[in-house]
């Protein structure tokens, strides 16, 4: 990046525009308006943003796609919500204490996620590895929760085949608790790897993403745990 | 054991398939054992299955593409031939037979030669014309591939194992409900659309990261060039389409395999939330496809006619107006479904909003060219046959906007000519366009004009042909996807239509010749300048092909033209001879991680097409195994020492010196 600047010099970018011939629409001269030669706006100037910003922003995005797809099991959840075929309905199965105990899991798992990633910042492996298994330990009792849940249910023949609110029922909780699944699977391996690989800068970045994507799934529980639950035990 | 896999899957009884899975099948042998006989497996294995530079994967991306186009293209044969066989009579293709044929020929031209071709012109040119040397994730960027890659091979093996969905290229349920479809067919569509999803997804994010967070020092928003622009356009569009695609389809399978009730006609499953749904990706992935091809007409009718684009600012607005817009008019697929006149009303206006957008940039295309030397290769040519035959596509979308006219043409055979009209001129005349645009940055020789100029007369041709009967035979009331005609009034424009293909048909001939002679005399073709059509952007001051790190340098961007003020600056001899000094350059290592991935994603997909479910476990715990195989890895970049990268760069400029020397003499 150094000695590019004194390669290109300004002034003389600046005086490229009158000499061209074929510049119709784009007024020549140092400061006009679409003439391209005024600093342009935004972002980006400076050159590629550093690896941890770009890794972590990458993530976002992935993180933003999942929330859309997500959207996409609300929206039909919402269409189906009274398509109970005669079967039962939220109010009769829903069981709000468990829920409430869900969402206390889970709620304080992103503490303990919050806490480790503050211990992460002291490089401090025993905190880190510790408030990490918290997150996992409280992560597995939310799953185990659900799946009592579920199990219930298809013991009561409310299972998935019986309507199609129940179809968007199991979808939409399912597919989160999927994803909480597959996180406590990449936070097991997580901290295998800083076992052995130590807080390695790949590692940190990696712990980051970890850290977005056990709090998206929160919000998307608050979501689930309003719109779903709370919504569905009050009709 | 096998599941639902057993002998009957193979269809011995239909020529056809067997026929044409035999001739796929013994050359895919030959070229297996071409490749052997010549040693060339190391070279393929080291240099493309497993390397991670944007270029190659971008290559890649464009030859599946094109074989996929092949594909497509022999589906597109068989349609309009077995109408005209089939007038009072049954033709040579049973309807079952028929229907899997337009069924894949949409699967395949959309999902597997569009999409592929627009992402791999994406991945070669973006990064280049950024200034950077690759892109965000680059070995992310090689799953993407090889699960695209993925998906192309499950749908082609339905010719041979099993069938393929018979539903339309989007699965309409209660059609595509195991009660309707009860055979593999929509699951090989499922899958194989739900894994290459993922890979398109993951470009998606990759290509979105990489131009937001990793363009040159310098290149502000404003000094993007405009295929980055459009770039960005349908990256976002992908990051927030393909979700709902996922979902949908992840509804539909659990409907065929778990008995959910998403969208069948029993137990309060609501069909039109598919089409809703299914559609909320569909629009936008329109565009997806078309906006990177608008990309590449502008570079080219900038570079051809020799002059900045016109109304960069007014482009930027426009493509970033659709990319918003696409997601405001989903339902205009199916006005005639009963969402009411007010709803079909505000849809109905929402998209001949769109198209004023398109129109913004039509205008800007004209204004470009006009006072410009225009030069007339030939993707400038498909620029032009582009520019002309969309409008009218254009228009007769604008036409069937309207509701009450769509209620007339909705699935006529008008409609079908309409989005050909406007795929063939948009995205694949681009997708030619492109790739003979930026054939000689990534092998350093030119292709062939003469061949790519009749190549262009006799597909434009046969484009018209086909397609203008058809406008015709639509307003005469032919359905789609007929097996059989009986109505003696639309056969001669049934007629008209055939011989089109055959016309097309000597155009994708001129094609293949003028890659095979272009790639034969590729010594008389060389380019040595790197810049072989005057261009304007940074991807032409590398030399052709670039070095694998793009740029010994790292570009300095000072406006919206970086590469044609550093060339004004050096006829002015302004340019400072200065010795600059060479770094070292941390490059990412190649990985097989793509490809290992896609294996396992092969046979998950496989096995639960057919319910082998032991195998599909079996796939699955591979996959997580090479996750963590590759997140072990110690050493993810390689380091090009600073003589390295002095010797590289000298090599590969040593041409371009040369050249400019005779130049300098010349004048």
């Amino acid at each position: 990046m150094s000695g590019q600047s004194d390669a290109m010099p300004s002034d003389i970018t600046a005086g490229s525009a009158t000499r061209d011939p074929y510049v119709l629409g784009h007024p020549s001269g140092a400061g006009k308006k679409g003439s391209g030669d005024q600093l342009a706006t935004g972002h980006g100037e400076g050159g590629p943003a550093s690896k941890f910003v770009t890794v972590t922003y990458g993530f976002w995005i992935f993180l933003l796609s999942d929330i859309i797809m997500f959207s996409g099991f609300f929206a039909s959840y919402a269409v189906l919500a009274n398509a109970t075929n005669g079967g039962p309905t939220g109010k009769q199965l829903f069981d709000l204490t468990r829920v409430a105990i869900q969402t206390g899991l889970l709620l304080t798992s992103t503490f303990t996620a919050g806490l480790a990633s503050l211990a992460l910042e002291r490089r401090s492996v025993i905190g880190t590895q510790a408030w990490l298994l918290v997150t996992g330990v409280l992560g597995a009792l939310f799953l185990l929760l659900e799946g009592q849940e579920f199990i219930t249910m298809i013991g009561d023949d409310a299972g998935p085949a019986r309507s199609a609110f129940l179809s968007a029922f199991f979808a939409l909780v399912g597919c989160h608790g999927l994803h909480v699944g597959l996180g406590i699977l990449w936070l097991g391996t997580m901290m295998a790897q800083l076992w052995v690989k130590g807080f390695r800068a790949d590692i940190l970045r990696r712990l980051h993403c970890f850290s977005l994507f056990w709090h998206a799934l929160d919000i998307i529980w608050v979501a689930i745990f309003s719109l779903v639950y709370l919504l569905g035990a009050s009709q | 054991m096998l599941g639902k896999l057993d002998w009957s899957a193979i269809p011995f009884d239909q020529p056809i398939p067997l026929g044409a899975a035999l001739i796929v099948f013994i050359a895919g042998l030959a070229v297996l054992g071409w490749i052997s006989v010549k040693g060339y497996w190391p070279y393929l294995w080291h240099d493309w299955i497993t390397s991670v530079d944007h270029k190659r994967i971008g290559v890649m991306y464009i030859v599946l593409a094109m074989l996929m186009l092949l594909r497509g293209f022999v589906d597109a044969i068989m349609m309009r031939t077995q109408q005209l066989f089939a007038i009072h009579g049954p033709g040579y293709l049973p309807p079952e037979h028929f229907n899997q044929i337009f069924s894949a020929h949409g699967t395949i031209m959309i999902f597997f030669a569009s999409m592929p071709f627009m992402i791999g012109l994406m991945n070669f040119v973006v990064p280049l014309q950024l200034g950077i040397r690759d892109v965000a994730f680059p070995t992310l960027n090689s799953v993407s591939f090889w699960l695209t890659a993925t998906g192309a091979l499950l749908v082609n093996m339905s010719l041979v194992v099993g069938e393929f969905a018979r539903t339309g290229w989007l699965p309409y349920a209660p059609l595509s409900e195991l009660a309707y479809s009860p055979g593999v067919g929509v699951d090989y569509y499922l899958w194989a659309i739900q894994i290459s999803g993922v890979g398109t997804l993951l470009t998606g994010v990759n290509l979105v990261t990489t131009i937001l967070k990793m363009r040159a020092p310098g290149m502000g928003y404003l000094r993007m060039p405009m295929f980055c622009w459009t770039s960005l356009a349908a990256n976002l569009l992908i990051v927030a389409a393909f979700p709902i695609l996922t979902a949908t389809l992840a509804m539909l399978t659990l409907d065929r395999y778990l008995g959910f009730h998403f969208f069948t006609n029993e137990a309060g499953g609501n069909q039109m939330m598919f089409v809703n749904l299914i559609w909320a990706w569909g629009h936008p992935e329109v565009y997806i496809l078309v906006l990177p091809a608008f990309g590449v007409f502008s570079e080219i009718f900038s570079t051809f006619s020799s002059k900045p684009l016109f109304g960069y600012r007014s482009m930027v607005t426009a493509t970033m107006f659709i990319c918003l817009v696409s997601f405001m008019v989903w339902l205009h697929h199916f006005f005639t479904m009963g969402a009411g006149a007010n709803v079909n009303t505000a849809f109905g206006i929402a998209t001949s909003v769109i198209a004023v957008g398109t129109g913004v940039k039509i205008y800007n295309w004209l204004f470009t060219m006009y006072g410009g030397k225009i030069r007339f290769d030939t993707p400038m040519l498909w620029a032009l046959g582009f520019v002309t035959t969309f409008t009218v596509g254009g228009m007769t979308g604008v036409l069937l906007a309207v509701p009450p006219a769509d209620f007339v043409l909705h699935n006529s055979l008008f409609l079908v000519a309409h989005f050909h009209n406007v795929i063939i001129s948009g995205v694949l005349f681009g997708a030619f366009a492109g790739f003979t645009f930026w054939f000689p940055k990534a092998f350093g020789f030119r292709l062939h004009e003469g061949w790519g100029k009749a190549a262009f007369w006799f597909t434009l041709l046969g484009f018209i042909l086909v397609f203008a009967p058809l406008y015709v035979v639509g307003l005469q009331g032919m359905t789609r996807r007929l097996q059989h005609i009986e109505v003696d009034a639309w056969v001669p424009w049934i007629v008209i239509a055939a011989a089109g293909v055959a016309v097309m048909l000597v155009g994708a001939a001129c094609q293949i010749a003028q890659l095979f002679l272009s790639i034969r005399d590729r010594d008389q073709l060389r380019d040595d300048t790197g810049d072989p059509w005057d261009g304007r952007s940074l991807e032409w001051s590398t030399p052709s092909p670039p070095l694998p790190f793009n740029f010994a340098h790292q570009p300095h961007v000072e406006n919206e033209e970086p590469y044609w003020s550093m060339k004004q600056r050096v006829i002015a001899g302004q340019e400072p001879k200065t010795n600059r000094q060479y770094e070292p350059i941390d490059m990412p290592k190649n990985s097989p991680t793509g490809f290992v991935t896609a294996f396992f994603a092969t046979i998950i997909g496989f096995a639960l097409i057919w319910h082998i479910w032991w195998l599909s476990i079996l796939g699955f715990l591979g996959a997580y195994a090479t996750f963590v195989v590759f997140a072990w890895r110690d050493q993810a970049e390689i380091v090009i020492s600073a003589d390295e990268v002095e010797r590289m760069d000298h090599d590969r400029t040593a041409a371009r010196l040369a050249w400019l020397r005779r130049r300098e003499q010349v004048s």
